[in-house]
C-alpha cells in the first residue's frame, strides 16, 4: 500500500464530525503554529516541503506566499479555490465531503502564515450540499475555539466564510474567482498586477486550491523536510488523482508521486485495469485541458523510459510527446472511444465556458466546436482538419487568461496524435456514424491486463 | 410586489455580514441563489430589481451577473430540474443514452419543460462527478451512476412527492 498523508484517516467512522477528527489528532497543526511558530516559520516549512499548487499549474506554494505584498494597515486575504470544474477532476469535492475539517485546519494555519483575518472558500455553486458540510465544520471549529478572536490566546483572529459561485468554469481562474467573489461577472483580470499585490478588494491576496491548503496540515505536523522525502525529484509528497473513464475502479486515489502510470492504471490498489476486458487506447492524465496521449506514449516516454505519475515525467517530451499532471483529473479511454467525438465534447465545453472577453477565445472556441461537430457527424472535409489546427494555434497565447490555451491544447494534441482518425471520419463519413475507428496503431505496447 | 419574508431578510443580513463593510456587492451571488429558491425557481426581471434594491446596486449590475452564470434560470422552469452532464468523461460512460432516455420518458427535448410544469430537462457541462458518471444535478444534490432503471425510479419518486404536496 502506498503511503497516505491526506486520506489516511478517511476510513475512520465519523471523521466528518469535529469530535472524531479531533480525537484522531485533528487541529494539532494549529496548536503547533500558534504556540511555537511565527508566520514566516510556517511559510518556510511550506517552502522546504517543495509543495506545488495542486489546482493544476503546479506553482510552488511557499514561493507564492512569499510574493505576498505586506503594506502597513492594509488587510490581506487568503481565498481557497474550491471551484473544481475541470472535466475529469473531482478530488477536492472528495476531500471536502469526507474530511472537511482537514481543509478548515489547513485554512487556519495558512491564514496565520499569510496574515489573513477573513478567509473565503469560493466553492462552485453546484456543490450545494458540500456548502452545508463546510458550514457545519466551520461552526464546530468556531465553537471549539479554533476560529474567531484571539485563537488559543495567540492574538491571531480568523474567520472563515463559504462563498458559493453560480456555475462558471472560468471562476476557477484566480482573478476571475476574485471578480466573482466581489459580486461581478467572472471576467479574468489583466496581470500584472498579480493578486499577491492587488487581489480581493484591491488588497494583497493568496488564492490556493483545496488540496494544496489541506496538504499544509501534514507538512506542519511532520515538518517540511520530512514531507519532501515523499515522492521523487521536484514532485514531492502525495497527490490526489481522480480517475474516471473506462476503468474498473473509478474514484479518488492518493498516490505517492513515485509510482508508474502503468501501475496506477493496472494495479488493483488504484484503477484496477481497463473495464470490460477492453484495451487501453488513450488517456488525458491531468484534466481536460492537458494533451491527450495515445497508450504507447502514456506508459513509456518517447525515450522509452517508464512514464511516472510525477510533474516531470508526465510532461517529459513537452507537448510533442508528453502531457501534464495538471489537476490530477485522469481520464482513461478504451478502444471503443472516439477521439473526434471526445475532442468535440471538450470544445463544446470550452465554448460554453469562455467568458467572452477576448476575441480569439470567444470566436475560436465557437469555430472549433462547429468544425468538430461537422467532422464528428460525417460532414467534414479534409481541409477542415488544417483549419482546426490553424484556429487552435491562433487562440493559444493570445488571451488574457489560460482558458484559451486550455481550449486549444486538447484539440492540438488530438490532431497531433490521432490525425488518421480525423481523416477516417472525412473519408468514411457514413461508417464513422455507425462504428468507432478502434485502436488502430494506438494500442498499448504491452499485453492487455498486465 | 415581491418581498423576502422576515426570516429570509435576516438570512440576507447574515450573508452581507460575511464581507467587509461597504463590500456588500459581494453578497450578490448568494442572495440571487436565495431569491431564485424563494421566487419560483427562476429570476424574473422583477426579482432581479428587488435584489438590486436590497443590496443598493444598479439593476444593470444584477442583470449582468444573472446572465453570466449558468445556475441562474432566466425563464420559468419545472418543479424538478434535471441537469444531465454531457461532457467527455460522462460520454465515456453513456451519458448520451441517458439524456436521450430521459427525453423520451418525459416527452421533451433538452431545454424544455413538461406541459404539466413538473419537469425541466437541461444538459450541463462538467459537474465534477466524472468518477460517478453518468450523472445529473437535481436541486441541491447529485444523482449519480445513472441507469435507465434509476432514471425511472427518480421520475416516479418526483411524481409521487409532487402528488403528495399538491
Amino acid at each position: 500500500m502506498g503511503r497516505k498523508l491526506l486520506l489516511d484517516k478517511v476510513g475512520i467512522v465519523g471523521i466528518r464530525s469535529y469530535d472524531v477528527y479531533r480525537k484522531n489528532g485533528g487541529y494539532s497543526s494549529v496548536e503547533k503554529v500558534l504556540k511555537t511558530m511565527s508566520p514566516d516559520d510556517v511559510t518556510n516549512e511550506v517552502k522546504k516541503s517543495g509543495l506545488r499548487g495542486r489546482g493544476g499549474a503546479g506553482f510552488p506554494t511557499g514561493m507564492k506566499w512569499g510574493f505576498l505584498a505586506k503594506p502597513e494597515g492594509v488587510p490581506r486575504y487568503l481565498v481557497c479555490n474550491a471551484d473544481e470544474s475541470e472535466p475529469g477532476t473531482f478530488k477536492d469535492r472528495y476531500l471536502m465531503e469526507h474530511i472537511p475539517h482537514l481543509l478548515i485546519e489547513g485554512l487556519i494555519v495558512s491564514s496565520y502564515a499569510v496574515g489573513s483575518n477573513r478567509t473565503y472558500i469560493y466553492i462552485r455553486g453546484e456543490f450545494g450540499w458540500i456548502v452545508d458540510i463546510l458550514e457545519q465544520a466551520i461552526a464546530e471549529a468556531k465553537n471549539n475555539g479554533w476560529l474567531g478572536k484571539n485563537i488559543l490566546g495567540s492574538g491571531f483572529d480568523c474567520e472563515v466564510y463559504v462563498h458559493p459561485g453560480a456555475g462558471a468554469y472560468i471562476c476557477g481562474e484566480e482573478t476571475a474567482l476574485l471578480e466573482s467573489l466581489e459580486g461581478k461577472r467572472g471576467n479574468p483580470r489583466i496581470k500584472p498586477p498579480f493578486p499577491a499585490v492587488k487581489g480581493l478588494y484591491g488588497c494583497p491576496t493568496v488564492v490556493n486550491n483545496v488540496e494544496t491548503l489541506s496538504t499544509v496540515v501534514p507538512i506542519i505536523n511532520m515538518g517540511g523536510d520530512e514531507y519532501a522525502k515523499y515522492g521523487t525529484g521536484k514532485s514531492t509528497g502525495t497527490k490526489l488523482i481522480s480517475a474516471c473513464g473506462n476503468i474498473n475502479k473509478p474514484g479518488v486515489y492518493e498516490i505517492e508521486m513515485n509510482i508508474s502510470v502503468e501501475e496506477f492504471i493496472y494495479s488493483d490498489e488504484y484503477c484496477g485495469g481497463i473495464a470490460n476486458g477492453k484495451r487501453l487506447k488513450a488517456c488525458v492524465p491531468g484534466g481536460s485541458s492537458v494533451p491527450v496521449l495515445p497508450a504507447y506514449l502514456l506508459l513509456k516516454t518517447a525515450k522509452g523510459e517508464t512514464r511516472m505519475m510525477t510533474y516531470e515525467s508526465l510532461s517529459d517530451g513537452g507537448f510533442q510527446t508528453g502531457s501534464m499532471l495538471g489537476s490530477g483529473g485522469f481520464i482513461v479511454y478504451d478502444e471503443d472511444q472516439c477521439i473526434v467525438r471526445n475532442t468535440y465534447s471538450f470544445s463544446r465545453f470550452y465554448r460554453h465556458e469562455s467568458c467572452g472577453q477576448c476575441s480569439p477565445c470567444r470566436e475560436g472556441t465557437f469555430w472549433m466546436e462547429k468544425i468538430l461537430w461537422n467532422l464528428e457527424h460525417g460532414k467534414g472535409k479534409m481541409k477542415d482538419i488544417d483549419l482546426l489546427w490553424s484556429v487552435q494555434g491562433n487562440i493559444e497565447g493570445n488571451t488574457i487568461c489560460p482558458l484559451g490555451d486550455a481550449a486549444a491544447w486538447p484539440v492540438a494534441a488530438a490532431i497531433r496524435h490521432f490525425r488518421d482518425e480525423f481523416e477516417w471520419h472525412v473519408t468514411h463519413p457514413e461508417e464513422a456514424q455507425r462504428r468507432n475507428y478502434g485502436l488502430a496503431g494506438y494500442a498499448e505496447p504491452l499485453k492487455a491486463g498486465v | 410586489m415581491i418581498q423576502f419574508s422576515e426570516e429570509k431578510l435576516k438570512q440576507v443580513e447574515k450573508i452581507i455580514a460575511r464581507y467587509p463593510e461597504g463590500k456588500q456587492k459581494s453578497a450578490l451571488l448568494p442572495v440571487l441563489h436565495l431569491a431564485q429558491q424563494e421566487f419560483g425557481g427562476w429570476l424574473s426581471p422583477e426579482t432581479m430589481d428587488y435584489v438590486a434594491s436590497l443590496l443598493g446596486l444598479l439593476t444593470i449590475e444584477v442583470y449582468e451577473v444573472a446572465t453570466f452564470y449558468s445556475m441562474y434560470n432566466l425563464k420559468p422552469v419545472g418543479k424538478y430540474v434535471f441537469e444531465v452532464c454531457q461532457t467527455g468523461p460522462c460520454i465515456t460512460r453513456g451519458s448520451d443514452d441517458i439524456i436521450k432516455y430521459i427525453g423520451e420518458r418525459l416527452g421533451i427535448k433538452p431545454g424544455e419543460t413538461t406541459p404539466d410544469g413538473l419537469f425541466t430537462l437541461k444538459t450541463a457541462e462538467c459537474l465534477g462527478a466524472c468518477g460517478y458518471a453518468p450523472m445529473m444535478q437535481m436541486g441541491k444534490g447529485y444523482k449519480e451512476h445513472l441507469t435507465k432503471e434509476k432514471v425511472d425510479e427518480i421520475i416516479e419518486e418526483c411524481r409521487r412527492s409532487a402528488a403528495i404536496n399538491n
